[in-house]
């Protein structure tokens, strides 16, 4: 029977997308007023069962009762009805819109405007006032802040008088300190009485603010327990499967060499906004300088302008050669012929083509290598191919078939091509963003490996991150990123999270500089 | 869901686009109160039961085959060419530059320095669409297609005012010198025994078999063709790999108004032998429904045009010995674009509910 | 160039900019709503041929009206079940109703008439017919505004005033009703809409539906106001001056106008060199006068005057992610 007390009851759900499983058998209780969390892995399930609760997508079975009553939720439109809210990922805003029409839109209160816009524009000064979630109801959303627009995802669920609400990895792209405000409005709705469920991959966020939590893995929901008789350690263990082992085993630095130097990088996107401010550091041979911030503050433009895919402007050596950064040289083919390889934090919209084979894309930024060639007209596709084969015996990509095409295979495998095609060229400078994005466990293991090796070997790398354990466990010096500037350098053995937590924030940290 | 098996996908799924397109088509002959069966018995008999169908079935698929090898290598680049008509119109002004005012000794030698001409003006045709795509972001369908405009308003301007030999009345140029005259299939040893009279297919069919090899060896051989095709999948990512946007584009619309262009020494050169007003006769558009057909595949362009030189050459039938007006194959080539190239989708959700039918309809079988 | 010349001049720029007008307001409707169409010039053929020919069948324009408006509304019928439905490439199946359009206009006027792909003269109640606006007769007296108005303003068929109003309409359905709010956030951002549970296919449905009409309206207005009857391609490339209008004009109603007469203003002086030759003082070929038009498109487009920039969401199908 299902019981009122819940204002969400799943039970036996189940979805599959061809010969995926996303969730299997699916049993889940979010009682009125709590702020349950659902923690699991990339790819375990979490935005699938959601999306089934938000009627983007049908269950091939299971029931759904809201507050104690069974329901339908055939579409989005049903799932309002039922007070459910969706704050998702990516936002769905409309960019050139202003708040106010974005909050209007699809609950507008007739053919005409006038009247709806009037109402929501009241509707929006009580629900600020409330909550802390104050926005310009008149300005255009593509200038405001991330964080604003995330609170008018929020805003436009309670305008639809949404007693649930729900919250997709809501943290990504906050700085810690608009998170703490996040959490703080969130606590208040629940003290309102509203429900609230918090998906996130991040286990501090559970910790620090759900009441419940439920864990899943590759589509099952392994357990939920009582945040407060948990503990980071057993929840990541319910997660992966296993122990997991943060820590990467690397010997001390052995530096030589300056191999890059910086100076007063700038660069201005297309809609002549200054992206990077003027940064200026050094890397020497076998040291990794990891670059840690939220994502948006001017890691992509640093790595493009260092991969020669941005035009820049500032003085940029590489063994003490000046490197162009606009014009003629300065594009990435330029760059790989000075010695630097590029693992891109977007590896499916940069660092593959999605639709050629493996093995074109162990070509990809190399196709004029000359071990590639069979003479001066054309390419050698065999050399190719088994040069192939045997990069993904070395790294070990599964299933090893040169002429599956890259899509065909799971993110950390496409990773694994990337890794391979990069590292293998042996370079004097290896960039490299969001190493294990997507990425499963093991896979995470192994490329980490992979870039401790070669810094071993007295290279130098450029390491960009979002997740903070990643940098703070690889990094021989940690760069902090905020507003495209660098806030300051630490010692990853002298500093702690809150220190880099108040640099990513744009504040002075409390460590010292290193 | 099962997906398709590749074979279905690459051959089913055109062949079934065809047959829809085939179907509607005889809706509408029999809308228009005439009898479809008796329009494929006439277009069958009048292009390809006889040698002199088959030499103006050949005539035009070598047309085609260059059009659609055009808009083949623009796809792969991500870049939809068209201007196919407005290049190979700047292509048959090359030809006749050429061919009125130079002394050629020889055709074979007139067919080369043609064959270049040909292409250099159509190149230079798709060079300015090009270029404003590349460095000014225009969006290069719209460009193409003013570029057609335009190229026919600049020909009747030339034909009109500045090439028609004085004292004659209509817009063309000149008739071209004796020694630039294309040997016809009738006039090749050989050959002439199946070719016994006039015919307009000429030697120019074997530049345009040459012409996709060499399209299929650029794709898939060599450095360029890599780039083009990595280009055309991902700009993002070609900018990545250091592959330069502005350089493909330029490259890829060239080679691809080069082909546009190299069809004049077909039409203009080999038939006419005179430059006329609207020249290429609409082959430029043929171009894009004779690409979709082919999957951007060399072979399946060849295939595909002469397809289309068999609808062409039968739909002139019609309009002779029917009822039906000519116009019937610019229909069935609209058709032939609609299934293909848009409701491509469509054909492939039916293809797999009937596979999957098929199999489920095994499997009960196996089970009982 | 005398004042009565240039009278004459601009009172054909409205007769040519009206169904550039309402050409290039379908395609706003359609590209506002994420639905690029190059198909604007065959919906127009087709609505020309079905106008004409109804008007000419039963003797009444406004059979002939409502007949073009079905027949361009079918047409963007099968562009939306193509590139709605079937998420097919919305550049491809213009092209490819555009050529369609073009060969069954003949077919069927053949069929009907016989007379080489053209319908016979329409007269009289088949066809709209000049309408005189109050006070014309009267004002023509004044000097200067008095034949301005008589000559340009007053004088043209009803529909070329249904354009002009359908301007102001535009712009308030898009910016002032719910529907507009909505057409315009599925061009931008389907995602948006869909989330807040509005159907992105309805919405789009219901824009191309629209462009149907106006294409419709446009189509209907060359064969039974403009000219009196269908002739084979007898819209000669207006279709796409007027998808190059609506880029001219950054996909605003207001600017639609001014950039459809302008372009219509081109036309009229191609059609007068005349007028040309003495104003300029050189002989300019008429090919170069049809070609203005294109050339100055082409010029816009390459950013030489302002910058374009289209709905975010257009020209791409709609795909509900995970």
């Amino acid at each position: 029977m299902a019981d009122a007390r819940y204002a969400i009851e799943l039970k036996g759900i189940s979805k599959s997308f061809g010969p995926v499983q996303a969730n299997k058998d699916i049993h889940i209780a979010v009682p009125k007023g709590t702020i349950h969390g659902i923690i699991g892995e990339n790819g375990a399930g979490k935005s699938t069962l959601m999306s089934i609760l938000y009627g983007f997508y049908r269950a091939d079975s299971g029931e759904i009762f809201i507050n104690g009553k069974a329901t339908t939720i055939p579409d989005s439109q049903s799932a309002i009805r039922a007070g459910i809210g969706m704050v998702f990922q990516h936002f769905k805003l409309v960019q050139n819109f202003t708040v106010l029409e974005n909050v209007v839109l699809g609950a507008e209160e007739g053919a005409l405007l006038a009247g709806s816009l009037a109402k929501a524009r009241k509707v929006l000064t009580d629900l600020s006032r409330e909550y802390e979630l104050d926005v310009d109801p008149d300005a255009v959303i593509e200038d405001l802040s991330v964080g604003h627009q995330q609170r008018v995802e929020i805003l436009k669920a309670l305008y639809r008088q949404a007693d649930i609400l729900i919250l997709d990895e809501p943290t990504g792209v906050l700085t810690p300190a608009e998170a703490d405000h996040l959490f703080r409005i969130l606590k208040g709705l629940r003290d309102q009485g509203k429900t609230i469920i918090l998906i996130t991959h991040k286990l501090r966020e559970i910790m620090e603010t759900t009441d419940n939590v439920s864990v899943m893995r590759r589509g099952t929901m392994v357990d939920t327990v009582k945040t407060a008789e948990t503990s980071p350690e057993q929840l990541a263990e319910l997660m992966v499967g296993r122990k997991v082992l943060l820590e990467v085993e690397k010997k001390p630095a052995l530096l030589g060499r300056t191999v890059l130097k910086v100076e007063d990088l700038r660069v201005v996107d297309e809609h002549g906004v200054e992206r990077l401010k003027g940064v200026s550091f050094e890397i020497r041979s076998g040291e990794i300088l990891g670059i840690a911030g939220v994502a948006g503050n001017g890691q992509s433009e640093l790595l493009e302008a260092l991969g020669g895919i941005a035009r820049a402007t500032g003085k940029v050596t590489l063994n003490g050669a000046d490197l162009p950064l606009s014009g003629k040289g300065a594009d990435g083919r330029s760059r790989r012929a000075a010695g630097i390889a590029h693992v891109p934090e977007d590896r499916q919209a940069l660092g593959l083509i999605m639709d050629f084979t493996a093995w074109e894309n162990v070509a990809f930024g190399y196709h004029d290598a000359p071990e590639y060639q069979k003479n001066s007209l054309f390419m050698d596709n065999d050399a190719l191919r088994a040069d192939t084969e045997r990069k993904m015996a070395t790294f070990d990509v599964r299933p090893p078939i040169p002429t599956l095409a890259a899509k065909s295979f799971s993110g950390g495998n496409q990773q694994k091509i990337v890794v391979a095609r990069e590292i293998e060229r042996n370079p004097d400078l290896l960039l490299v963003g969001q190493p294990t994005r997507g990425v499963d466990i093991g896979a995470i293991e192994f490329i980490h490996k992979q870039i401790v090796a070669l810094r071993d070997q007295g290279k130098a790398i450029l390491l960009v991150s979002v997740e903070l354990d990643e940098i703070r466990s690889l990094s021989d010096r940690i760069a902090v990123m905020f507003d495209g500037r660098i806030m300051g350098f630490r010692d990853p053995e002298t500093t702690d999270e809150r220190d880099l937590g108040l640099m990513m924030a744009g504040m002075a940290g409390t460590g010292e500089a290193a | 869901m099962e997906r398709l098996p590749r074979w279905a996908d690459v051959a089913l799924v055109p062949l079934i686009s065809l047959l829809l397109a085939a179907i509607i088509a005889a809706l509408v002959i029999l809308a228009i109160g005439q009898d479809p069966w008796e329009a494929i018995t006439v277009m069958v008999q009048g292009s390809v039961m006889n040698a002199y169908g088959w030499g103006y079935t050949l005539y035009y698929a070598t047309s085609f085959m260059f059009t659609g090898l055009a808009v083949t290598v623009a796809f792969h680049a991500g870049l939809f060419n068209i201007g196919g008509e407005g290049q190979a119109q700047l292509g048959g002004l090359g030809v006749a530059l050429c061919c009125l005012f130079l002394p050629w000794p020889h055709w074979s030698l007139a067919l080369i320095g043609a064959t270049f001409a040909g292409a250099a003006f159509g190149a230079a045709w798709a060079a300015v669409p090009a270029y404003l795509q590349a460095k000014r972001g225009s969006h290069i369908v719209i460009t193409t297609i003013m570029f057609n405009y335009i190229a026919s308003a600049f020909l009747i301007f030339m034909l009109v005012d500045v090439l028609r030999p004085d004292g004659q009345m209509d817009p063309a140029t000149a008739n071209f010198p004796e020694a630039t005259h294309l040997p016809t299939l009738n006039e090749i040893p050989g050959l002439n025994l199946i070719f016994t009279s006039g015919v307009p297919a000429n030697v120019t069919l074997f530049i345009a078999l040459a012409m996709a090899v060499v399209v299929w060896a650029l794709l898939w051989r060599t450095r360029l063709g890599y780039a083009i095709r990595a280009y055309g999948k991902s700009e993002p990512a070609a900018r990545y790999a250091g592959i330069s946007p502005f350089g493909i584009i330029m490259v890829a619309m060239m080679i691809s108004g080069g082909l546009a262009g190299m069809m004049a020494i077909n039409n203009v050169m080999g038939e006419a032998e005179r430059l006329l007003g609207n020249s290429a006769s609409g082959a430029g558009f043929i171009g894009i429904a004779v690409a979709l057909m082919g999957r951007n595949h060399p072979v399946g362009v060849v295939l595909a045009a002469l397809l289309f030189g068999f609808l062409f050459q039968g739909g002139a039938e019609l309009g002779l010995w029917t009822k039906i007006p000519i116009e019937m194959r610019t229909v069935v080539q609209g058709l032939v674009i609609l299934f293909t190239g848009a409701l491509d989708m469509m054909v492939r959700m039916l293809l797999t509910w009937i596979f999957n039918l098929f199999r489920a309809g095994r499997m009960a079988k196996g089970a009982a | 160039m005398d004042y009565a010349t240039l009278l004459q001049i601009l009172d054909s720029t409205i007769r040519l900019a009206t169904p550039l007008l309402f050409a290039c307001l379908a395609g706003l409707y359609s590209e506002r709503a994420g639905i690029f169409d190059i198909g604007l010039e065959g919906k127009m053929l087709m609505a020309a041929m079905s106008s004409a020919s109804v008007a000419f069948l039963t003797g009444s324009v406004w059979a002939g009206l409502m007949a073009g408006i079905l027949a361009s509304m079918l047409m963007a019928g099968i562009h939306g079940v193509a590139s709605i439905t079937f998420r097919g490439n919305q550049l491809i199946s213009g092209v490819a109703l555009n050529f369609v359009a073009s060969g069954i206009t003949v077919l069927v006027a053949q069929r009907l008439f016989g007379q080489g792909g053209r319908t016979p003269p329409l007269e009289g109640e088949a066809r709209f017919n000049p309408i005189t606006l109050p006070f014309a007769e009267e004002l023509q007296g004044v000097p200067i505004l008095g034949p301005l108005y008589y000559e340009v303003i007053s004088g043209h068929s009803l529909l070329v005033y249904i354009a002009v109003l359908t301007v102001p309409l535009t712009w308030w359905i898009l910016f002032r009703t719910r529907f507009g709010l909505r057409l315009r956030a599925v061009g931008e951002n389907p995602a948006a809409v869909d989330t807040a549970g509005i159907s992105v296919v309805g919405l789009r449905f219901a824009a191309v539906a629209i462009t149907g009409i106006l294409c419709g309206l446009a189509g209907a207005y060359m064969a039974t106001a403009l000219q009196a009857g269908f002739g084979r391609e007898m819209t000669a490339g207006r279709g796409y001056i007027a998808l190059a209008a609506l880029i001219f004009a950054k996909w605003r109603p207001v600017a639609a106008l001014w950039a459809c007469l302008l372009f219509g203003f081109f036309q009229a002086l191609a059609l007068r060199p005349d007028v040309v030759q003495a104003v300029v003082q050189v002989k300019i070929p008429v090919p170069f006068l049809d070609a203005l038009p294109y050339v100055l498109t082409v010029l816009v487009l390459a950013g030489f005057v302002g910058k374009a920039i289209p709905p975010r969401a257009g020209g791409e199908p709609y795909v509900k992610e995970r």
